[in-house]
């Protein structure tokens, strides 16, 4: 059942690798999305370096949920779901294997553009490690919870807005406790109480996701 | 063991049989409509009329008698939808489903109106219109929930998948009910923390308690008035859907 679950995660990545710059799609928006605010704000503004935490974090946001779509719907359009359901890994597992992919494809690029982007907005040094930490802690949540809107929705004509309506509410929690973590960090406020509900917020997705997820596809599938 | 088992599920069967459900509710429909307009009329009329001015406050306060019963009747009312879609998830019961459905819209609009009232309050007494305090936030994460839940409902074709798709929303999202009751003692924003705890003393001039619980009285009688009529054109909708496909069954029958 190991070997299932990594193969499933190897077959999605590399999926995701032969589909060329669109697999990416998710990180190219949110350097994209972050972009703008600097040039909005103008050089000479030092409101920025204020709002850089938010900006990073809400660009982070939108970008996962942009991405959320392609985690079940192709599978499911072609079949393949309906084959992988079939096989020695329960239906539970086979969403941890796509959520793995998923973040392996869009949480981890953005934490690797997250950085570049932070010195581009003139982000006080402090905030720099904490922001990475929140990033790993907080991106994983994303890709569980999207996974439960993906799943509700999957198969939809018009599934693609209504992802964002269903997973808004739960991602709200993330952006604020990540934000108040670097900007914990940042101002000296202190950023392990949201560091530590973050984390206990991962175990709680981790542990709920799965079975809402599942419940979600079994329906599709029937 | 046979007694037992006959007897558990016994008052939940009672209104599977929705013909058996719509005699109940012509029964009681003119007596909850009776309640709720009286209780709202008496509640409106003590609160705004007939109580005394806040000292502190003057006569702004009194749209406590509208937002505080509709902020717990929004609460309710997703505790009531979650509880139902884990009846129709788990047993299939015909009547859960539709009960989460048809209960959906009028949380939202107690959701609305709380906010709105909240936000007609705080201006007088805060001087802003909103503040992004724990409370208010998570009303408003609240009536996504409710918009959310109405959207993946109406998304699917076939009404029992898209009740199903829902009532995994909605039980998702039940989650956000105790932060919503809890974040004001957690956080220490802007929102007043609670008046009422079960072991304490209400801190609230018991002359004004009374207007406050007939309002909420009168709501959840308002409440039970506009489900029913909701219920009544679910059933109807849903046999006049069962009467198409046996007829378009018949003509492929037949044709």
């Amino acid at each position: 059942m190991v070997t299932a679950f990594f193969s499933l995660v190897r077959q999605d990545f590399r999926l995701a690798l032969r589909g060329g710059i669109g697999s990416l799609v998710a990180v190219i928006f949110f350097v994209i999305a972050v972009s703008l605010f600097p040039l909005g704000f103008g050089p000479e503004s030092t409101l920025l370096e204020r709002v850089a935490p938010v900006i990073l974090w809400v660009c982070a946001l939108l970008a996962t949920m942009l991405s959320l779509g392609r985690m079940f719907d192709e599978d499911y359009e072609d079949g393949s779901l309906e084959v992988i359901a079939l096989g020695p890994l329960p239906l539970e597992g086979v969403v941890l294997a796509k959520v793995l992919a998923h973040w392996l494809t869009t949480g981890l690029p953005l934490m690797c553009a997250a950085p570049v982007l932070a010195l581009m907005l003139n982000m006080s040094v402090e905030g720099f490690a904490v922001l990475m930490i929140a990033l790993a802690l907080g991106t994983p949540i994303l890709s569980l919870v999207g996974s439960v809107g993906a799943a509700l929705t999957v198969g939809l004509r018009r599934g693609g807005v209504l992802i964002s309506l269903l997973v808004l509410p739960l991602y709200v929690p993330v952006l604020l406790f990540g934000v108040g973590a670097v900007e914990g960090a940042i101002f000296g406020l202190g950023e392990r109480a949201h560091l530590l509900i973050l984390a206990g917020g991962l175990v709680i997705a981790l542990a709920l996701t799965p079975w809402a997820s599942a419940a979600a596809l079994r329906m599709a599938l029937e | 063991m046979a007694t037992k088992t006959r007897n558990s599920g016994r008052s939940l069967h009672l209104f599977a049989n929705p013909a058996r459900f719509l005699r109940f509710a012509r029964k009681i429909f003119p007596w909850v409509a009776i309640v709720a307009a009286v209780c709202i009329i008496a509640a409106l009329v003590l609160g705004l009329g007939v109580v005394p001015a806040d000292n502190l406050q003057g006569d702004a306060y009194r749209i406590i008698f509208v937002h505080v019963p509709a902020s717990w009747m929004a609460l309710m009312i997703y505790v009531i939808m979650a509880l139902a879609s884990a009846a129709g998830f788990i047993w299939r019961h015909p009547l859960a489903d539709l009960v989460a459905k048809s209960s959906a819209p009028i949380g939202a609009c107690f959701t609305l109106i709380s906010l709105v009232t909240g936000s007609l309050w705080g201006e007088p007494i805060w001087g802003t219109w909103w503040v992004w305090d724990a409370r208010i936030t998570s009303m408003l994460v609240l009536l996504f929930l409710y918009l959310g839940y109405i959207a993946l409902n109406n998304a699917y074709d076939d009404p029992t998948k898209g009740a199903r798709a829902s009532a995994i929303l909605a039980l998702v999202g039940v989650i956000n009910v105790p932060i919503v009751k809890f974040s004001v003692d957690y956080f220490n924003t802007l929102h007043q923390p609670a008046t009422f705890s079960k072991f304490d003393r209400p801190s609230m001039d018991p002359s004004m308690i009374a207007p406050l619980l007939i309002m909420v009285v009168g709501f959840i009688a308002f409440y039970l008035v506009v489900l029913i009529i909701r219920l009544r054109a679910e059933i109807a909708a849903r046999r006049i859907r069962n009467l198409r496909l046996a007829q378009v069954g018949n003509q492929g029958a037949n044709g």
